[in-house]
């Protein structure tokens, strides 16, 4: 059962070991070094030796010697005689191997008696296995997105490997891309646009939606019920459906191309959400205030603006920016709407420009980069408001 | 005085809902039901524009004659299709003038002059001419004379408003194309993005929910691919995968994983043994949803969090002094509280990638054996140009989701009768 449990320790460790130095090595050989094989069986030999001599030194040496001891052993022995790399790559791999050893070193001999042990470590790697794989196949893009906006194409198309970027060059080189979208593709008025079209999205739907949503709350009339049931099941209707009537009409009506029509379609189809959202909140609101307020002969207009709003304002954030979040991202409708270059959102100008094969790769990336940027600003500050309106809203995307 | 209240509060509340449910009726639901009405119908995308007689004014002196100035309308008809009847024509003239030459189709009277120019075919054209003169010999100020523009109306039909009515499209749709390719394409791509999704959030929402040294920071990492804008993250995914200078071939190139790149997003087939077995594996339909799970997994993510940050400590404490082990923990608390979440995430989910356009148009176009439902729709109306086939399309789509909502609704209801 010992040797059993041992056995299977040390292989478990061993394969998050191996996982752990084959990230760091991808990420080496994007900076322009050559290593050309990941070593999987020396790396192998050396973990399992690794785990197995943890376990059989125990507490015998203190725990943080035992970790600069195994690490310098194995920086040495898979560094320097076997990969002749920069000093930073093997300061990396001594950080990562003292980091395994200090996360083996909670489990012991004595510990791996006990049961369901090996499920326990199972568990414990898998979810250490788990946040490294996911942070690295979920960043791994936006980096590359950021990295790609800062190179030459010449660069990109002689090693497409080289990530590093030469921060000892020229600003205006460094940041090329960026002044090359912002002059010749006009960059700078495709945000303006989409800046007006959001916020004026927002706006719109919170003055359609913060009255409607408060009589869905508090009001009793005649096809309540059926109303705040079919918001749910129209917004469950698909933006593709709608495409093609809204294109002849609008084309009809002369509003393709142009801003008004983006924001009548946007704030159609954030309404019901925004709705749904605020009258959950509302009804959360006591209704002895409003009541005091009638008495007060205070009209629904003044006990909206007097009570509801001020009473209200995250649930009001959480909306506004989850609003923004759908116009600023949207892709569908201003693909069918705009075709004239003069009223592109940023996220159709992207669109057009890949649409040119000469468009160099990096101008492509930094106009993403522009495009991303705010939104995960948004994002990360506001977190807490918009992740209650992202599982609230969240039959949208 | 009661009834008065309720009246009022009714009053009330229809105002405030109406603006809503008027603009929300109008963009949502009006134009599922106009779809329809396309569907029976063959319109192309040229057909939508209304015609219009237009004019153009052209003012030109006549030598030798400074108190004479003659005027040239280029009169036509935009539409190349169809015809525009009963054309009249309104034009305004300056106090001193007369003029010359009447044609017999107009009236000139009080400086107005009135043509009705009877029916005009489809690419029509004329130059239409008349003279002026001034009757105190006044020098012409042309540039005024320009600026005043002709006013043009006419009859003409909008095809969309016609009766005429065909099968044609829903028989293209149904019987050519490919229709059962494309379905079971859709369906792979609907049904494969959704379990992915949901497996990836259950994993993930697991992992967050133990407690870990940068736990907040990984929370909104994970949703990153959610919030960011698809056009962005869609051109850096294919520039990650493009098959000469892309970063994940030269890296599996550089490790000799791989010995020719390949080209993830445009090859249709890949063949693959597995003990002994050779199958073809929908290479760039699985790419795509590859993408569809990276993207989406988020959300699923947060939902099952949500939920399992609510499940009763009690329940594991107990569990623990009964000697469960993890994976026993796993299969037997959490999995049972998680699966209502499950089951409306599933739905949700399978719904809207049922419906998911701009992935797979902006990494794929649909080629390559990418062609979904959503994408025929735009190939159809926009690419083809045919905006009753795209309607008929679009008419499917609707039909099939108000297929799983009843199944749905029907399956839920049963659960909420057990319960």
């Amino acid at each position: 059962m010992r040797t059993k449990n041992t056995i299977l320790f040390s292989l478990i460790s061993t394969f998050f070991l191996i996982f752990l130095i084959s990230i760091w090595k991808i990420l080496a050989t994007l900076q322009g070094l050559s290593i050309n094989s990941f070593n999987i069986e020396i790396i192998f030999i050396f973990g399992f030796l690794i785990s197995l001599a943890h376990l059989g030194i125990g507490d015998r040496i203190k725990s943080i010697y035992k970790s600069i001891i195994f690490s310098s052993i194995f920086v040495f022995c898979d560094g320097y005689l076997i990969q002749k790399l920069p000093i930073w790559y093997n300061v990396g791999v001594f950080l990562i191997l003292y980091f395994f050893v200090n996360k083996i070193s909670k489990y012991t001999f004595i510990g791996l008696k006990e049961e369901h042990s090996t499920q326990v470590i199972l568990f414990d790697f898998l979810t250490l296995f788990g946040i490294l794989f996911f942070s690295f196949v979920i960043l791994f893009p936006f980096y590359m997105m950021l990295v790609t906006s800062f190179k030459t194409q010449i660069a990109l198309l002689v090693n497409p490997l080289d990530f590093s970027i030469n921060f000892g060059q020229d600003i205006k080189d460094l940041f090329k891309s960026y002044f090359v979208i912002f002059k010749s593709y006009k960059f700078g008025k495709y945000i303006v646009t989409s800046t007006i079209v959001s916020v004026g999205t927002v706006v719109i739907t919170l003055i359609f939606a913060i009255p409607a949503a408060y009589a869905v709350a508090r009001l009793n009339f005649f096809g309540k019920t059926f109303l705040s049931t079919s918001i749910l099941i129209i917004y469950m209707f698909p933006a593709i459906v709608l495409v093609i009537p809204l294109y002849t009409i609008f084309s009809q009506l002369g509003l393709r191309n142009s801003i008004e029509g983006l924001l009548i379609v946007y704030t159609a189809t954030t309404l019901p959400v925004a709705i749904y959202m605020l009258q959950g909140y509302f009804k959360s609101i006591p209704k002895e205030l409003e009541e005091a307020a009638i008495l007060d002969k205070l009209s629904w207009f003044g006990i909206i603006t007097k009570i509801i709003i001020p009473l209200s304002i995250p649930a009001i954030s959480s909306v506004a920016l989850y609003v923004f979040m759908i116009a600023w991202n949207e892709f569908l409708f201003s693909l069918m709407f705009l075709d004239n270059p003069n009223s592109f959102t940023l996220s159709r100008a992207i669109q057009y420009l890949s649409g040119d094969a000469e468009t160099p790769r990096q101008y492509l990336m930094a106009g993403s980069v522009v495009v991303t940027l705010p939104v995960l600003f948004i994002f990360v500050y506001f977190e807490k408001y918009l992740v209650s309106g992202l599982t609230a809203g969240s039959v949208k995307g | 005085m009661n009834d008065t209240l309720a009246n009022t509060e009714k009053k009330t509340a229809y105002i405030l809902t109406l603006p809503a449910v008027l603009l929300v009726f109008s963009i949502i639901l009006f134009p599922i039901f106009a779809n329809i009405w396309i569907s029976f119908k063959e319109v192309e995308l040229k057909d939508i524009r209304i015609p219009e007689p237009r004019a153009k004014k052209i003012v030109k002196s006549i030598s030798d004659e400074p108190s004479k100035i003659k005027i040239l309308y280029k009169l036509r008809n935009s539409s190349l299709i169809q015809e525009i009847r009963d054309v009249s024509f309104q034009d305004n003239f300056p106090k001193t003038f007369e003029i010359e030459n009447l044609d017999p189709r107009c009236s000139y009277k009080r400086q107005n002059l009135k043509c009705e120019f009877g029916n005009w075919p489809a690419k029509y054209r004329e130059n239409f001419q008349v003279i002026f003169a001034t009757n105190d010999g006044s020098k012409i100020d042309k540039k005024n004379l320009k600026s005043i523009k002709p006013k043009l109306e006419g009859k003409s039909d909008n095809i969309l408003l016609n009766t005429n009515f065909t099968l044609k499209n829903f028989k293209k749709v149904l019987f050519e194309n490919e229709f059962v390719d494309l379905l079971l394409t859709t369906f792979y791509y609907t049904f494969f993005g959704t379990v992915g999704s949901i497996v990836f959030g259950i994993l993930t929402a697991q992992m967050v929910n133990q407690k870990f040294y940068g736990r907040t920071f990984m929370r909104s990492v994970l949703l990153f691919p959610y919030v960011a804008p698809v056009v962005a993250l869609a051109y850096t995914w294919e520039l990650l995968l493009d098959p000469n200078s892309g970063t994940l071939n030269s890296l599996l190139l550089n490790y000799q994983i791989i010995e020719t790149p390949i080209n993830l997003l445009g090859q249709k087939y890949i063949e693959i043994s597995i003990l002994g077995f050779d199958f073809k594996l929908r290479l760039a339909l699985t790419t795509v949803i590859m993408f569809e799970i990276w993207r989406y997994f988020p959300l699923a993510f947060l939902f099952i969090l949500a939920r399992l940050q609510a499940i009763p400590k009690e329940l594991y404490e107990a569990a623990d002094v009964d000697g469960a082990s993890p994976f026993q923990k796993f299969f037997n608390i959490t999995l049972p509280q998680i699966t209502a979440v499950i089951s409306i995430l599933f739905m949700i989910r399978f719904i809207w990638n049922f419906n998911k356009f701009e992935d797979v148009f902006l990494l794929t176009g649909g080629a390559s054996g990418t062609r979904t439902l959503p994408i025929n729709v735009y190939q159809q109306g926009f690419a083809i140009s045919d905006i009753g086939m795209g309607s008929a399309v679009s008419i499917v789509i609707v039909v099939l989701l108000l297929m799983f909502m009843f199944f749905y609704f029907k399956l839920l209801g049963k659960r909420v009768d057990e319960n």
